[in-house]
């Protein structure tokens, strides 16, 4: 117990490479396996044929059987690696198969046929990428219209949310009125008000205003979070009220001190909360759930769940869609990863 | 403004005068008419319409909801039925036994959801801290691992869910590697026992990386020279771990707890998808139960949603006020809502 606790309570900045390091990198390359390693196997699987997925143990990397055009066959034909009954091994390609017995040719020579069993023939494989599950979700689901419903929300809202919280953080943050702090602290106290405790009233809202099956239904409840205005009232406050007391002796309205000083300020404070709003619509299920219920409305959350509830999962399409959905996230994770945890780590927001 | 702008900014600059100078007007017209420090309410009011609308008017319909019966949404055409929902809900011979409740899927749930909170919260916080312990000595590639770790908090539950449903499913990876050390395939979601494990794995694995950077950022705060003293006074690695760091770390591990606790109590997304509650009702947690009655079934039993959601929101209350209790840092410690 000493020694453990003295591994995990050793400081940085202290240079020994003793076994406690060892274990450390240990556990860290554990971790990397665990939490990298199913994501891996997910985007490896999404570029296997569906034969390549059935099978059962799975390879690591996709593979595709090799195939050869061969003179008079119009398609091309799949290339086995066949037994002959007289003992040697050579490469054929497969003409027709039936029951147990294959007819196979040699590419270069297609006149003479071979009789194998199919027991002693085996498919001759190369590393292959099967794009076509990716091309072909778009003709086969509509899914380029899941795609775009799931942009349309995530862009739309997310600048809505940058403007009402911006205007919000202002006004609490840069003028002294009446009940200013009673608002400010309405608006905070939304934080400990989950949106699944209001599911009910919130879809009578909603289908009171005929947002229901709309785009705006899912856009407009999720506006204005009280993270943003918090985080942008938090930022705000640095900003030195001189300035915009300089812009008042210059005439400028009170709009355009908000549009062209302040909010430019903010930019660093704006950026954080339009990376949070991103991924928060991008990856909202619940709501959108309830109040999209019809197919062409369906936001890339909704539609994954359709399809892997269905009877016949169609995994190669499944896997690619899954891809794509994760890939947004994924690239704002490599490039601003820093900025996300170091925004987390402030504010204690997610 | 004569400053070099990059080609990129060059649409949003063109775009933000353009809005600049349709609303300048207009605002500079209400300006004068309500003075200047009342103009906030302008800045506040869409902000405030939008939570009133969809946060603060919900949540008074809500009792309302849950005090009347019948199936029709519109809250006129709803017969009062005063406590009739909650007593539909809490209809038991004993409460220990859920088999003997009127609505027994509602007690199942509950339990299940009180058994997957403590679970699934104790093993990630001890997780969180011996990951933040790590990476807090001094390792090489520190940035990235910390980044291992997070990556799967950006994740949608859905995504999760996928993700680990594909590489559970019975022709799946993990059985592959089973296989290859000669065991036999397990149907993992198909059984009761490890359905539930997988549930607190996958949202273990899936928020873990929050927690972590919560407890990091505690960690950093501690001053070194806390440790030198105790080095010179030659503390034990325990005694230090004990004396120091625990007690330092305390705030944040309570505001880590209580938060965990706030979010897994609401637990739904990631284990619809992976289980969809099943086997039988063995992973059908409180909010399922929610969407289930309001939402799923074909008789929306609207009364009978509310007035579960009730519930939820007073073991949400309790939990809430244990956190402002015991961090007194209040709102600013972290928040229950997930997702804004």
């Amino acid at each position: 117990m000493a020694r453990l606790v003295a591994f995990l309570s050793a400081q940085r900045g202290r240079a020994r490479a003793d076994w406690t390091d060892w274990v450390s990198y240990a556990y860290l390359l554990l971790g990397l396996l665990l939490m990298f390693g199913p994501v891996l196997w997910l985007v490896l699987s999404s570029f296997k044929s569906p034969a390549a997925l059935n099978e059962f143990p799975p390879q690591l990397l996709p593979y595709g059987q090799k195939t050869v055009i061969v003179a008079g066959h119009e398609k091309p034909l799949p290339l086995f690696s066949a037994t002959l009954p007289d003992g040697t091994t050579r490469e054929l390609a497969e003409v027709r198969r039936i029951g147990i017995q294959a007819t196979l040719v040699d590419p270069a020579a297609p006149e003479e046929e071979y009789k194998v069993n199919i027991r002693d023939r085996k498919p001759v494989r190369h590393f292959e990428l099967a794009t076509s599950n990716y091309t072909e979700i778009f003709g086969k689901f509509s899914f380029g219209t899941y795609l775009w419903n799931s942009v349309f929300i995530t862009v739309i809202a997310t600048l809505i949310t940058l403007l009402f919280n911006a205007m919000a953080a202002f006004a609490l943050s840069k003028y002294r009125f009446g009940g200013r702090d009673a608002v400010f602290v309405l608006i905070i106290s939304t934080l400990m008000i989950p949106p699944t405790i209001i599911l009910v009233p919130n879809f009578l809202v909603v289908s009171e205003l005929g947002l229901l099956n709309s785009l705006w239904g899912v856009i407009w409840p999720a506006v204005a979070t009280p993270t943003g205005v918090f985080l942008l009232r938090q930022y705000m406050l640095t900003i030195p009220d001189e300035l915009l007391d300089a812009a008042r002796m210059d005439h400028a309205s009170e709009w355009r001190i908000f549009w062209r000083i302040v909010l430019p300020l903010s930019a660093p404070a704006l950026a954080v909360l339009a990376i949070f709003s991103v991924m928060w619509r991008w990856n909202d299920f619940l709501w959108p759930l309830i109040v999209l219920s019809r197919s062409e409305k369906f936001t890339l959350q909704l539609a994954l769940n359709a399809f892997q509830g269905e009877l016949t999962t169609e995994w190669h399409y499944l896997l690619a869609m899954t891809v794509i959905t994760l890939l947004p996230v994924t690239l704002v994770f490599a490039f601003l990863q820093r900025h996300i945890t170091t925004g987390i780590a402030s504010a204690g927001v997610k | 403004m004569s400053r070099d702008r990059h080609p990129l900014l060059a649409l949003p600059a063109a775009l933000g005068r353009a809005v600049l100078d349709v609303l300048d007007a207009p605002m500079r017209a209400v300006q004068r008419l309500v003075g200047v420090p009342r103009i906030a309410w302008i800045f506040v009011g869409p902000n405030l319409a939008i939570l009133g609308l969809f946060t603060f008017l919900p949540i008074v319909i809500n009792f309302y909801f849950a005090f009347t019966g019948g199936v029709a949404l519109y809250p006129s055409q709803r017969p009062f039925t005063g406590l009739e929902n909650l007593e539909t809900l809490f209809e038991c011979e004993s409460y220990l036994d859920p088999s003997t409740c009127r609505k027994d899927l509602f007690w199942r749930a509950i339990f299940n959801t009180g058994k997957f909170a403590v679970l699934q919260v104790g093993l990630m916080v001890a997780f969180a801290l011996i990951t933040a312990l790590v990476l807090n000595r001094k390792i090489l590639g520190r940035g990235f691992f910390r980044g291992v770790f997070f990556y799967p908090v950006l994740l949608s539950p859905v995504v999760v869910a996928l993700i680990w449903k594909w590489v559970l499913q019975r022709e799946g990876v993990l059985n592959a590697l089973l296989a290859g050390a000669g065991a036999s395939p397990v149907g993992w979601l198909s059984e009761a026992p490890t359905a539930f494990f997988w549930c607190v794995f996958v949202s273990i694995w899936a928020h873990m990386g929050f927690y972590t950077l919560i407890l990091l950022a505690g960690l950093q705060a501690i001053p070194p020279d806390l440790y030198e003293a105790a080095e010179m006074d030659s503390a034990s690695p325990w005694r230090r771990f004990s004396r120091i760091t625990l007690p330092l770390l305390m705030p944040n591990l309570i505001v880590v707890l209580v938060l965990g606790l706030i979010r897994a109590v609401q637990i739904f997304d990631e284990v619809f998808v992976l289980t969809g509650g099943g086997p039988g009702s063995a992973t059908t947690f409180i909010v399922q139960f929610i969407y289930q009655t309001g939402f799923a079934e074909s008789i929306h039993q609207y009364g009978l949603a509310a007035a579960a959601s009730l519930v939820l929101a007073l073991s949400l209350l309790a939990l809430t006020l244990v956190q402002l209790r015991l961090t007194k840092k209040g709102l600013a410690g972290g928040s229950g809502r997930d997702h804004g």
